[in-house]
């Protein structure tokens, strides 16, 4: 089954070309993970999937419905209501975290699917508490985000998109803001999800993470796909000039 | 007339001066968040209208401001005074106040990070849920020191109430001076507002204290 679908996306800040005529699907399990350089688009391509970002032109499809609908080279967007059901499909853990400081761990985690999904808060809060568990941060529930180390508070942000019950998980550079110490136990989590069978999609700059975690590998430089396919021959036998001449400092 | 009898009819006038105070305090701070997100809205004009209001409210004197609204219904409609000076007198210093309060909230919102909103955007959270329990919780967090500031300002400037006559504690201690050919009611006031704000100082170091659980 295809979780998401995104047709010939097409975006620009003014003048400047971002996305030019992408298309990628993730079917229900995948990982993919999406590498290139700084300026490249991948975050943007990220920012759209996730509706933060309106694209120009292209559709963008959740489990067969339609958050946007290429109409004569437009992005015609849902209604605001159909958008919002649309939102409860994908969950997305960002580069520096962007935790409630006010909030504690457990509030973090457990406001959203109380407050948005309207589900029992009972329940809610004894699926965040496994969840946290599973992050080993049980003894953290009643902490604030400040309290927290880097990697901790990653982990908190996890399990709060987790804790909207995603069909999909997007990563935006989730090890960019850590240390490699830190980095380490954030892929380790990551590892995890995949080993259940998450969808995720990640942007990384972690070339043996996304080698060794990934089904599909898309490399992305100048708002284009460059090159993509089976992660082992796009990272360590690159074909195209760019992809790697990219790679040269990781291999 | 003793220094005893001069606090006492000070202390009479001193009832006046807390509705002053805490009358103010009650709607301006309220009115402030209303203009703050006028200052803010994205309809051009509103902005503009806003900030021209605003800025015509912090450019001229609170006194003058005070005269108008007591005194600007006779002169231009012939409207008799308003027999309790009170009503005119909290009309405008809410007024006032709330621009002051607005400029304080719109530099709060204003520094709350973008990943804020986006995270709640993403969460599912509307625009009004993200305003009460992400945005605004933070911000008043982030606006109690200048707040602070602005209430030990208030407790000073209902004094000016003076130039309307409304018989709060610094008119009377003026009424006194000028019958008594005294400076003693100036200092029995100067050291009423230094206590006043004493406390004011410390009850917001208390708030400031309780929301100090996050940073």
């Amino acid at each position: 089954m295809k979780i998401l679908e995104i047709n010939h996306i097409r975006k620009s800040f003014g003048a400047l070309e971002v996305l030019n005529d992408i298309s990628l699907s993730v079917e229900e399990g995948q990982v993919v993970s999406i590498i290139g350089p700084s300026g490249s688009g991948k975050s943007t391509l990220l920012r759209c999937a996730t509706l933060l970002e309106t694209m120009d032109g292209g559709d963008l499809i959740y489990l067969g419905k339609y958050a946007a609908r290429d109409q004569d080279g437009k992005s015609v967007y849902a209604s605001a209501k159909e958008l919002k059901s649309i939102r409860s499909s994908f969950g997305l853990v960002f580069q520096n975290f962007n935790l409630f400081p006010h909030y504690s761990v457990l509030r973090n985690v457990s406001e959203a699917p109380t407050l948005i999904q309207k589900r029992p808060k009972e329940q809610v809060v004894a699926e965040a508490r496994e969840l946290l568990r599973k992050m080993g941060l049980s003894d953290k529930e009643d902490a604030y985000p400040y309290q927290l180390s880097g990697g901790q508070q990653q982990r908190v942000s996890i399990a709060r998109a987790l804790a909207m019950k995603p069909q999909i998980l997007f990563f935006d550079e989730p090890t960019s803001a850590l240390d490699p110490e830190l980095t380490g136990e954030i892929l380790r989590v990551i590892r995890d999800l995949a080993a259940e069978h998450m969808t995720m999609v990640i942007v990384t700059h972690e070339m043996s993470f996304a080698r060794d975690v990934s089904d599909h590998v898309i490399f992305m430089d100048g708002g284009v796909i460059v090159e993509e396919g089976n992660p082992y021959n796009i990272i360590n036998n690159p074909k195209q000039e760019r992809t790697i001449q990219f790679l040269s400092r990781f291999n | 007339m003793t220094l005893t009898t001069m606090i006492q009819k000070m202390s009479e006038g001193l009832g006046n001066t807390l509705s002053i105070f805490f009358l103010t305090l009650l709607f301006s701070l309220p009115l402030g968040m209303i203009v703050a997100l006028l200052r803010m809205c994205k309809v051009k004009p509103v902005r503009a209208a806003t900030t021209a209001v605003i800025s015509i409210l912090r450019g001229t004197p609170l006194m003058l401001q005070l005269l108008a609204v007591t005194y600007g219904p006779f002169y231009l409609f012939g409207a008799s005074v308003a027999r309790n000076k009170l009503i005119p007198v909290v009309i405008a210093y809410s007024i006032n106040y709330a621009a002051y309060f607005a400029e304080i909230y719109r530099a709060g919102i204003e520094s709350m990070p973008v990943g804020q909103y986006e995270a709640a955007a993403v969460l599912g959270y509307g625009r009004a849920e993200t305003f009460f329990r992400i945005i605004l919780p933070q911000v008043i967090k982030r606006v109690v020191p200048p707040v602070t500031n602005e209430v030990i300002t208030l407790v000073k400037d209902t004094s000016i109430a003076f130039a309307v006559a409304y018989q709060e504690m610094f008119t009377i201690g003026k009424q006194i001076a000028n019958s008594q050919s005294s400076f003693t009611p100036f200092l029995i006031a100067g050291v009423f507002y230094f206590v006043f704000n004493a406390l004011v100082a410390w009850i917001m170091a208390r708030i400031e204290k309780k929301l100090d659980y996050y940073r």
